[in-house]
């Protein structure tokens, strides 16, 4: 069903570029879908934990996107959503299995957020906007786009919180004894929960007011 | 346009080949998890005690070269088993399910404890394993004692889902680099444990802040579980400890 269309195609035209990219900025699904904000709360006090739920997000968009992009036609779509849900639950199980057979290591350090992606409403809000009517090709790189999209926010605000919350980056010490000695002190705000709204706001606020296209009428 | 018989039949089939697919993938990886369970066991273990450069490739040697003794003891502190020989993986302590141990500990009926011993640079090390409960789910470690079962000489923590950058930091260096020097009993051998306490340690009493260490910013009730683990596990060591003198 896709063949021919992919013949007259290429791969990477502009359409399927603009697949890709468009989440990044002007269709985010963090600051301009207002998708996926619990687990942007829950993982972006330190950077690492924000980068590896980034990565784990754009496989799961993807590869749930061409499943179902593949499935579509034969979708009774009175039972659509279950479908999506048992999609995305089944190969987030694989991979969190997976990872603890051969990568314990990155297993150990991603511990609950392979299950938190099942939770990740950006998945099924693509599965259901762009997969259910759209060709395979085209799906998966939607998913990847909107992935981008998200980690990139992710780690903004992650970058923040851990910069001004622990004083680190990545872990390591960026910030120099010296600010101690002079009276700087870590921000305890930054590190709770709520800092990450916040921040998510602002990144909001800044990308509105250097695309107005984006600021609603009225 | 599609009727409810092919609705059914959709769901059904549907079902159970992803039942199939998950449960074929949960079976034909259970080994290699299982041997990934028992070599980050050994790596604790071993991490506790204060032995570096352990990776998930030599722990199986190192353990087996460190390890001299794998000790069971029971609810009067009496010794059950105490395995000797080489694999020490095979050893009845190994195996204990600490979880299971521990309920029946809470429901008063009769539990085997598990104890590693270690010889580091002539030194005899006792490894007590630990498990609790955090705020989303079990916590676990290991604390290492000296020979005295008295003063700390290390400690590792692992969890299943606490919150990132908050509870989480329990698995880290610098929470765990409080622990060692505390002692778990007071000057007159009475057994205390080690607690968290909110607020610095410096601001405590001084014949206190030798049980006691900093709680985690944010990661209150994971720190307060840290501490109800280590003085529900460490005192069903007691009468061991004081029956050894």
């Amino acid at each position: 069903m896709s063949t021919e269309k992919q013949e007259r195609e290429p791969l990477f035209s502009a359409k399927n570029r603009k697949l890709l990219t468009s989440p990044i900025n002007l269709n985010n699904p963090i600051t301009v879908q207002v998708l996926g904000i619990c687990s942007a709360l829950a993982v972006t006090a330190k950077i690492k934990p924000a980068f590896v739920m980034a990565l784990s997000v754009i496989v799961v968009t993807a590869f749930s996107n061409l499943i179902i992009s593949l499935l579509r036609n034969g979708i009774p779509p009175r039972i659509r959503i279950i479908v999506q849900l048992v999609v995305i639950a089944a190969l987030v199980i694989v991979v969190d299995q997976l990872l603890k057979a051969f990568v314990y290591d990155v297993s150990k350090q991603l511990s609950v957020f392979v299950g938190l992606i099942i939770t990740n409403c950006i998945i099924m809000g693509r599965l259901e906007a762009f997969a259910m009517g759209n060709k395979p090709w085209p799906s998966f790189l939607d998913g990847i786009g909107n992935g981008l999209g998200y980690g990139m926010i992710l780690l903004m605000v992650g970058f923040t919180r851990e910069l001004f919350g622990s004083g680190t980056i990545w872990g390591f010490h960026v910030i120099p004894e010296s600010f101690y000695e002079l009276g700087y002190r870590n921000n305890g705000f930054m590190i709770l929960p709520p800092m990450a709204l916040i921040l998510v706001g602002i990144i909001i606020w800044i990308q509105r007011s250097r695309n107005p296209e984006l600021v609603e009428e009225n | 346009m599609y009727s409810n018989a092919y609705i059914f039949r959709y769901a059904g089939i549907m079902v159970i080949l992803v039942a199939a697919i998950l449960s074929s993938a949960a079976m034909f990886l259970k080994p290699y998890q299982e041997r990934n369970d028992a070599v980050d066991k050994m790596q604790s273990i071993l991490a506790a005690a204060g032995i570096e450069d352990v990776t998930s490739a030599n722990a199986i040697e190192l353990f087996n070269e460190y390890v001299t003794d794998m000790i069971v003891i029971n609810e009067k502190g009496e010794v059950v088993d105490d395995y000797t020989a080489a694999n020490k993986e095979n050893s009845k302590a190994f195996k204990i399910n600490l979880k299971e141990q521990l309920f029946n500990k809470a429901n008063n009926k009769p539990y085997e404890l598990a104890l590693y011993i270690i010889q580091k640079d002539g030194q005899k090390i006792n490894i007590v394993p630990l498990r609790g409960v955090g705020l989303w789910g079990p916590i676990w470690g290991n604390i290492a004692l000296k020979d005295d079962f008295k003063t700390v000489v290390g400690v590792t923590f692992g969890h299943k889902s606490e919150t990132p950058g908050l509870g989480a930091e329990i698995a880290q260096k610098p929470f765990q680099s409080e622990f060692p020097g505390k002692t778990i009993f007071d000057e007159s051998g009475k057994f205390v444990s080690i607690g968290v306490v909110k607020g610095g340690i410096k601001n405590l009493p001084a014949d206190l802040q030798s049980h006691k260490v900093d709680a985690i910013s944010g990661g209150t009730i994971t720190s307060s579980g840290v501490s109800e683990m280590l003085q529900n596990v460490l005192e069903s060591y007691v009468p061991y400890i004081q029956k050894r003198g």
